[in-house]
């Protein structure tokens, strides 16, 4: 076994310090963990993430003193918790207001990641593990959503589960294994309540911590895309240290203070003003308690669902369906492999590759956007052509990692071909709405692969990738 | 190039008003324009509420006592004015009980076809603009089995508890002559108020006590107990949150200049 690294301290905790790498610690993840120095707004989210984990964790343990996970009560106990326990109603609407701040945080963290190329150079296991972090994420407000026990809990609840009945031969075993009775009840409730207390307070810790051990092993990504440990040594904390990289602790830290002030402003803003954020954060339905007979009208899920919710509804057959929507969290997972572009940061890489980004974040918000309404003939075709965009974008972005040698126009044709045989597979033309949309609305997936594949095979400013610097810009 | 953006901005703007055009239509309601701070108005509504809805309904996730703090009533003005409900061993509610009726449910869904839903939480499921419409939409509809119908509610199983006071009315149906067979559609179907070609609108065929602007008033004062009864944390929960949000700018501020001053270094 290695000898630890010999130490000054004196008193208490020197005496600590030989017994426990306390300080070791403390060194090595903040105080001399040197981080570039050029962090700009997206690398807030890190920190607030955890900041978010914290408050669902305290105000959970809150709220459960006084739930109770019994179909019988458990609506009962929530209103209960708003009126009669003292500060019960600021504990729950921080909860709920919460859930959402994590989603908002955490699309925000990993859409950083997405701009910078921040799962390359040896960053692909923190992706992975952020993955892992995002799917508990999600398996934790699903299960939390069916606790408060009203209308929209039950029936979003019953919804999902029933996904895993088209499953082929083993649909219903299954299904009834999650729900652990033939219909959803008392005792799905029950181990949801569980299973929503073990998740996030001792998975999902976890899981961070080994994000944060992995990440600071190999070091934090920057705007620039540099890395900063095969740059120039010596800077006036350490002559080991990068030149362009800073303590954590303390200048990150007061900088992150900064960010959770501003954070803080606006989950607050919401917490008091809005906390149903005009039916978005708690879903007006969900005011009712919970009832087996009467199926509300328009069934949403929660808005940080509703991308995927839209990609399961783009596809008629509820199987494909189910997997098409699976699909679309596990080709996040794929990430690091399907961009193979070298440079890391969006700022050096072509324009199309830029747009390509800028549209999947427009599409994501439009397939949230369908995921929310009630469908019509035009709502219907525009998640499904959101959809194709959605999975189209993880090729396009594999297309892009060779800028210089790739053949653009085969591409093109190759995917545009691929869209216009779906069409061809589901166009109906008796269906006289749907086939008309699906040909007014063909522009989207057109104009997308004109945007991304055609514009840099023809106008070569948009095909110009700019030379990556040795060091950071600023 | 040209003629390809122009495409492409001409199918958005398409594509956009057809979805303006597709957002779903209900019934347009009337603004209720309460004031749940207004003590007097819900004070007001709740006496209304226990001598007129409670027979039915409950409010059963509030208490008495919550009422009168919320309202600055004292305990005793509620045990004597506002509670006439008695639990299950027979005995007059106390102040410190939810505000739940004796009734069975079972026995009112055998009456009524439908057992009266709690109403505790009305205010956050409809919202006030419904409960105020509702309750002025009641009209004479002799096919009813309690002989009124609802157009905010369609084929509601609730009688119209307030005839006394509003009176009644009955539905009458404008329709176009450009309609043709529509017409005898739309009036056949009387669940879709909103008919294509056909306009339909309340009017009074029997005067109540009161006139029509008191009986609004009165509406409105139930509406606003019901949505202040919905979350009595409203009442309190914007002020606290002035000083929350004024401490995080003021914290912000702080953080902001301690950070200033560390990052010195850096730059």
């Amino acid at each position: 076994m290695a000898d630890r690294p010999a130490h000054n301290y004196k008193g208490f905790l020197g005496w600590v310090e030989d017994r426990f790498p306390m300080m070791e610690t403390w060194n090595y993840h903040l105080a001399q963990y040197y981080a570039p120095k050029n962090f700009n707004f997206w690398y807030f989210f890190g920190s607030l993430a955890i900041l978010v984990l914290v408050i669902q964790i305290v105000s959970g343990l809150f709220l459960a003193f006084n739930y109770k996970p019994d179909a019988a009560y458990a609506f009962a106990s929530v209103e209960y918790i708003m009126r009669d326990v003292p500060g019960g109603w600021f504990i729950r609407y921080m909860h709920s207001t919460g859930a959402s701040a994590f989603f908002i945080v955490v699309y925000l963290h990993m859409y950083r990641a997405l701009i910078y190329g921040s799962y390359k150079g040896k960053r692909e296991l923190i992706w992975l593990i952020g993955m892992a972090i995002y799917v508990v994420l999600m398996a934790t407000a699903f299960m939390g959503y069916l606790l408060p026990w009203g209308q929209m809990s039950y029936w979003g609840a019953q919804v999902i589960i029933n996904l895993f009945n088209t499953v082929p031969y083993v649909g219903n075993e299954l299904s009834t294994w999650i729900r652990g009775d033939f219909v959803l009840g008392d005792a799905t409730l029950n181990r949801f309540f569980a299973l929503h207390f073990f998740l996030p307070a001792l998975i999902l810790p976890a899981l961070v911590f080994v994000h944060i051990v992995a990440l600071h092993a190999v070091g934090s990504n920057n705007p620039d895309g540099v890395e900063i440990k095969q740059g120039p040594k010596g800077n006036m904390w350490s002559p080991t240290a990068p030149t362009d990289g800073i303590p954590f602790h303390p200048y990150y830290t007061v900088k992150d203070i900064v960010g959770v002030a501003v954070f803080l402003f606006f989950f607050f803003a919401i917490v008091f003003f809005s906390p149903e954020m005009g039916g978005y954060f708690i879903e007006k339905p969900n005011f009712e308690p919970a009832n087996a007979l009467k199926t509300p009208l328009h069934i949403a899920p929660v808005w940080y669902f509703t991308p995927f919710y839209t990609v399961l509804r783009a596809v008629p057959d509820p199987w494909y369906g189910t997997l098409a929507m699976f699909s679309a969290i596990i080709v996040l997972f794929l990430l690091p492999w399907l961009d193979q572009n070298p440079i890391k940061s969006w700022r050096y890489r072509t324009l199309a590759h830029k747009a390509n980004l800028i549209i999947f974040a427009l599409v994501f918000i439009v397939l949230g956007w369908m995921g929310v309404e009630t469908v019509t003939p035009v709502y219907k075709e525009l998640g499904t052509r959101m959809t194709e965009i959605y999975f189209l974008f993880f090729i396009v972005i594999w297309v892009h990692s060779r800028p210089a040698t790739v053949n653009y126009l085969l591409w093109f044709g190759l995917l545009l071909g691929l869209v216009v045989g779906i069409d061809l597979w589901r166009y109906n033309g008796e269906v006289k709405d749907e086939a008309h949309q699906i040909l007014v609305q063909f522009i989207w997936p057109l104009a997308y692969l004109a945007i991304t594949l055609l514009l840099p095979a023809f106008v070569s400013k948009w095909n110009m990738e700019k030379p990556v610097p040795d060091r950071v810009t600023d | 190039m040209k003629k390809l953006l122009a495409g492409i901005v001409l199918s958005t703007a398409a594509l956009f008003s057809q979805v303006l055009l597709a957002s779903g239509d209900t019934v347009p309601l009337d603004k209720a324009n309460i004031d749940v701070h207004n003590q007097e108005s819900v004070i007001r509504g709740a006496k209304y509420f226990v001598n007129y809805c409670m027979g039915c309904h409950s409010v059963a996730f509030s208490r008495y006592n919550r009422l009168a703090a919320d309202t600055g009533l004292t305990d005793k003005q509620v045990q004597e004015n506002l509670i006439f409900t008695s639990g299950k061993d027979g005995e007059m509610s106390k102040v410190g009980d939810n505000m739940v009726n004796a009734m069975r449910p079972d026995d009112v869904e055998e009456g009524f076809g439908a057992a009266p839903p709690d109403l505790s939480l009305t205010g956050r499921l409809r919202g006030g603009d419904w409960i105020y419409s509702y309750l002025k939409a009641f009209y004479v509809d002799p096919t009813r089995p309690m002989g009124v119908n609802n157009t905010v509610f369609p084929n509601v199983g609730m009688p119209h508890v307030l005839w006394e006071l509003q009176g009644w009315q009955k539905l009458e149906k404008n329709c176009t002559p450009a309609a043709g067979g529509e017409q005898g559609k739309a009036a056949a179907d009387g669940a879709h108020a909103e008919a294509p070609h056909c306009t339909e609108h309340l009017v009074n065929m029997k005067p109540g006590k009161i006139s029509g602007p008191e009986y609004n008033q009165i509406v409105r004062d139930i509406t606003a107990f019901l949505v202040y009864v919905s979350e009595p944390a409203q009442l309190h929960r914007k002020t606290i949150g002035i000083f929350v949000l004024l401490f995080m700018v003021l914290f912000g501020v702080v953080a902001y200049f301690l950070k200033k001053e560390y990052w010195k270094d850096v730059h």
